[in-house]
């Protein structure tokens, strides 16, 4: 693997940051100790199973459990009748609001059952086995009623409608009647008939997106104790330990100080793992049981019961003058937001049109329930969709104006003053700098041979996001410090965030050590999402390091009889006139000086961290079976600064092959009734390590100005490239644009079968 | 997945009497690999698993003279490709045990469970077919033999009745310039179910030139896996090239009749049987002339 850390304009020399100590949790990982959702274990634990609806879209007539109740072993039994029901009341959770309503109806179905899966009643037993037995003694009488699973169908006038109580929002104003569109998103800049006019191209193409799943390898998993004093305790595997607590609370209208939620270690989310599912649930079992209650989902239920991200449609028009100047821009997007409202749509209407500076353009976007199960971030949620219909179109204007569609994008790329379409106006950004890295790279210089090769490129944006983050940091004897955060660590945050307060201290990352605490040892922190953690869990594990600075620097003055103000620090040392202390010696005279010393910082950064990344792939395309190999990929990205640059890489390789998984096998398979045909991980094609290459990385560095060491967010962007890329590349390897995901063989040798015989 | 009783009769006739007396409650265990999985899913059912790898019988792969061997069912691919003579006789079946899962998967799963299972897909059963294999059969009434290509009757279904059990598979002598070869297509490269897959099998003249007799199996292209059989007596005097090779192929997709489903399409898996025709062809043409001396 090759990466080139390149500096922006950053000069800045650091002791701690840009290097790659072993992470902090990184034994434990390694030794099988760490402790997940399914490894946890309590005296008089019970085993909670999921009843779940066959049905895509049918009323729930009735619901009888007395049979499953008579079963020896049978704890409890939960169905809707247990869960409050909630009139139209919206939460906050962070990275985004959601209506309480919906969000109980998912967890557990009540009128209707709305996708197949759709969790519809609970089991506690004795055993997993009994818990299972139990289910299949409950009867549930469903009237069934007709499906739909495409995002244009269910738009339509005569679709089986799923909700009597929405309505579509058209900017602020409401629909007359009850419809399967909930939001209709409309951005203006410019005029668009004006820009389109002066255009001596136009190119107007549209696109199909399959749903696909995050993928994380652990399946969901909470235990509940709902304890005798009445205070619910969950363990669980979340990517917001306070969000989770937050939506239980509120789901069984408690007080959120009622509930304690334990993060465990957690086997990736990628945005799927922030809504509950489980947590209520098990609460109620363990309530009506009075034992703690564990429940694990299977892998079916996983694809079945949980968040895909949008099936999507999106119709791109894009207009440019000869010299590779582009005039204009339109886009429609329908995305699928599952059973409920809400999806992906805004974020997909904003990033659209994210890397280019157009100076006229309107894009419409459709939020627009069906049959399947509510939908939930996935990695840059909306971004992927929308990428590979503009990067699509974008590399076909470049190629009929006969320009290199590294300098085509030079020419349009967003910079520090462009006005996205939807408002906002970039700082400092990092596009250009990712662009002229690929144009310099090894990958773009050599030559590509051979038959049936083709090499694509595309760039990609996500927002990144700040919002609240808390950490405390204990001062010890030894000179170490012990820092507690409340963000669960999917990508090695724990290390990353540690680094920023070892930077900020001068001292050594292995004299950090950082604890994810739980949502009653640690101050309010919002999810690990957005890819915020490394920037705003960061600052404030920055903001915390200087409150120990600013307290030790006291104690440095009492041990030397001066003013505090005379005392400085730099990397470790405290000085006052010729009088010199390290922090390791100071921190073992703190109890002489006034006692223990804690840092503690919160933070509540606004304004996204803009991240901008280019991906360029090598493929080759079986011409037998249309089969495509990746042959080389190289990732560039804009990290800001990159803390430890070994995660940096791991997010954008990571995001890269989960692109590939999406662009070429991975879809969500339904029979003409709308069920699920491929639930599992046979059929349900994610990438194996033999279907990838080693992904290079490069990392670019334009630091960000609201960041005191340049850091932006990474995690997100590096999958939003991968498809335009491939199907860029697709296109020079056989000469068929591909405009429908996923590119499967099928798919695309019946496309080149239409090319060769038209 | 309910409690289940678990047997392991010592003989054949152990194994045949027990299946009998169970009935349908009960199920044959060998590597277990499909029916563990299927049990917990709640495909199937069975109040009794009966492992018949304690069977000697069953486990036995000997050389019965001649260059014959008797494979038994329930022995593990791991063993299959690890016998040379084996390799050198039989490579279409060496190629499928090889593709049957991991390492961890061939260390269990069989040939003969393979083809207990009939599933359209199963990459050892077109193997059987093209090396014109006999299955021995024990039962309450007795012994009986059913080639192959005639042992599954439909997706999941085959000719075994209650109380009968699949003993062995009998491989016959081959002959001559032989070779053959068995390919699957995935969309990935590994961890993944055939969406079409075939066997050819060939026998060449002393010259290694000319085709003197060819075999063609086909999978996941019909309820069952298909012998095409128009295509391999085309093949019979024609010679052992490319043009050959083609044209075999597109005579083989006569036989496919598949399905659209989440694994392909009919049209692609038709195309792909005669890809996956041309292709096997070949690398058996080069394998029958590696035997030359």
């Amino acid at each position: 693997m090759k990466s080139d850390a390149q500096s922006g304009d950053s000069a800045r020399e650091y002791k701690v940051l840009g290097k790659r100590p072993i992470r902090h949790d990184g034994a434990d990982k390694v030794t099988g100790r760490a402790i997940y959702g399914a490894d946890f274990q309590i005296t008089g634990l019970a085993h909670g199973k999921i009843l779940r609806s066959p049905h895509p879209h049918a009323k729930i007539l009735s619901i009888d459990t007395s049979e499953a109740e008579k079963l020896p072993g049978v704890l409890a039994v939960a169905t809707r009748e247990d869960l409050p029901d909630l009139a139209d009341k919206i939460a906050n959770l962070g990275e985004g609001a959601v209506n309480l309503a919906h969000l109980g109806r998912n967890v557990l179905a009540h009128e209707k059952a709305l996708y197949k899966g759709h969790a519809v009643a609970a089991v506690a037993a004795v055993d997993a086995h009994t818990a299972r037995e139990a289910l299949n003694l409950i009867r549930v009488e469903y009237e069934t009623l007709p499906t739909v699973t495409w995002v244009l169908d269910a738009m339509q006038e005569d679709a089986p409608l799923l909700h009597d109580d929405v309505y579509t929002d058209s900017m602020g104003q409401r629909g007359d009647k009850p419809s399967n569109v909930s939001t209709h998103i409309h951005f203006e800049k410019g005029n668009l008939e004006e820009g389109f006019a002066e255009a001596e191209v136009v190119i107007e193409r549209e696109f199909k997106t399959a749903s696909v799943h995050q993928g994380y390898i652990e399946p969901h998993v909470s235990t509940a104790l709902w304890n005798a004093d009445g205070h619910l305790t969950i363990w669980t595997s979340t990517q917001g330990s306070f969000t989770a607590r937050q939506q239980t609370a509120e789901l069984l209208q408690i007080p959120v100080s009622q509930v304690t939620v334990v993060p465990c270690e957690i086997g990736g989310g990628f945005g799927g793992k922030i809504a509950v599912y489980l947590e209520p649930v098990a609460a109620l079992l363990s309530k009506k049981c009075g034992r703690p209650v564990k429940m694990t989902m299977d892998r079916d239920e996983v694809f079945e019961g949980t968040g895909p991200t949008p099936g999507s449609f999106v119709r791109i028009k894009l207009g440019a003058k000869k010299d590779g100047r582009l005039t204009a821009g339109e886009a429609w997007l329908a995305y699928d937001a599952g059973a409920f409202p809400d999806g992906m749509i805004g974020a997909g209407s904003m990033c659209v049109f994210s890397c280019y500076d157009l100076p006229h353009a309107i894009v419409d976007g459709y939020d627009v329930v069906l049959n399947k199960p509510k939908t939930q971030a996935y990695r840059a949620p909306g971004a992927t969709q929308a990428a590979f219909a503009c990067e699509s179109v974008i590399d076909e204007l470049a190629e009929q104006l006969n320009i290199d569609p590294i300098e085509f994008r030079l020419k349009n790329a967003a910079k520090e003053g462009t006005r996205r379409v939807d408002g906002p106006v970039y700082p400092r950004v990092g596009l250009i700098e990712t662009l002229e890295a690929a144009r310099s790279s090894d990958h773009w210089k050599s030559p590509l041979e051979g038959p049936h090769r083709g090499r694509g490129i595309a760039s990609g944006y996500w927002f990144n996001i700040g919002l609240k983050s808390s950490a405390a940091a204990n001062v010890n004897a030894d000179g170490t410090v012990t820092l507690i955060e409340g963000s669960t660590d999917i990508g090695g945050t724990r290390t990353s965030v540690a680094m920023q307060l070892a930077e900020t201290l001068g001292i050594s990352a292995e004299e950090v050590h950082p604890q994810v605490g739980d949502t009653d040892s640690v101050g309010y922190t919002d999810v690990t999402g957005g890819s915020r953690v490394t920037f705003a869990t960061g600052l404030a594990a920055y903001h915390a390091g200087l409150d120990i600075l600013r307290q030790m620097k006291e104690r440095a003055a009492i041990l030397w009889e001066c003013d505090a103000e005379k005392v400085t620090v730099e990397e470790g040392t405290f000085r006052a006139d010729d009088k010199a202390i390290s922090f390791q010696e100071l921190a073992s005279r703190l109890h002489e000086t006034g006692g223990p010393v804690v840092g503690r910082a919160t933070v509540d950064p606004a304004g996204p961290t803009n991240g901008f990344g280019t991906h360029i792939v090598d493929v080759e395309v079986d011409p037998d079976t249309a089969k495509v190999t990746i042959l080389r990929y190289t990732a560039i990205q804009d990290a800001g600064k990159a803390i430890h640059p070994s995660y940096v890489e791991g997010q954008m390789q990571g995001g890269a092959v989960q692109g590939i998984g999406w662009a070429l096998n991975e879809e969500y398979f339904f029979d003409d009734s709308g069920r699920m045909q491929n639930a599992s991980f046979l059929d349900y094609r994610i990438p194996t390590c033999l279907d990838v290459p080693m992904i290079d990385t490069i990392i670019v560095e334009v630091p960000n100005p609201a960041h005191p060491y340049g850091v932006r967010g990474v995690g997100e962007t590096p999958i939003v490239p991968p498809p335009a890329a491939i199907a860029n590349a697709v296109y020079r390897a056989t000469g068929v644009r591909m405009r429908e995901l996923p590119m499967s063989p099928p798919r695309l040798w019946a496309e080149i079968s239409r090319h060769e015989s038209a | 997945m309910d409690a289940l009783e678990y047997v392991a009769p010592k003989s054949v006739e152990e194994a045949v009497a027990c299946l009998a007396e169970q009935g349908e409650g009960a199920r044959p265990l060998a590597g277990g690999t499909d029916i563990l999985v299927q049990l917990r899913e709640g495909l199937k059912q069975a109040r009794v698993i009966v492992d018949i790898k304690k069977a000697p019988e069953l486990t036995a792969l000997p050389e019965t003279g001649n260059g014959e061997f008797v494979l038994g069912a329930a022995v593990p691919c791991e063993r299959i490709y690890g016998h040379a003579d084996i390799c050198r006789s039989f490579p279409a079946l060496v190629d499928a045990a090889r593709i049957i899962g991991g390492w961890q998967i061939q260390s269990r799963a069989s040939i003969g469970g393979n083809l207990c299972n009939s599933s359209p897909a199963a990459d050892g059963v077109p193997p059987l077919l093209v090396h014109g294999v006999t299955c021995e059969i024990a039962g309450p009434g007795g012994r009986r033999q059913v080639p192959a290509a005639e042992f599954c009757t439909g997706v999941g279904k085959n000719v075994l009745q209650p109380g009968e059990l699949l003993v062995s598979l009998r491989f016959p002598t081959t002959l001559g310039l032989c070779g053959s070869a068995y390919e699957r297509f995935i969309p990935r490269n590994e961890m993944d179910i055939a969406v079409a897959g075939a066997a050819s099998w060939v026998q060449l003249d002393d010259s290694g030139e000319t085709i003197t007799a060819a075999r063609i199996a086909l999978g996941a292209i019909a309820p069952t896996p298909v012998l095409a059989e128009e295509a391999a007596e085309w093949l019979v005097g024609q010679p052992a090239r490319e043009e050959s090779f083609e044209e075999a192929g597109q005579r083989a997709r006569a036989v496919a009749n598949p399905i659209n489903d989440k694994r392909g399409t009919i049209d692609y898996r038709t195309h792909l049987a005669g890809v996956l025709t041309r292709r096997t062809l070949q690398r058996a043409v080069e394998r029958a002339r590696g035997h030359r001396s």
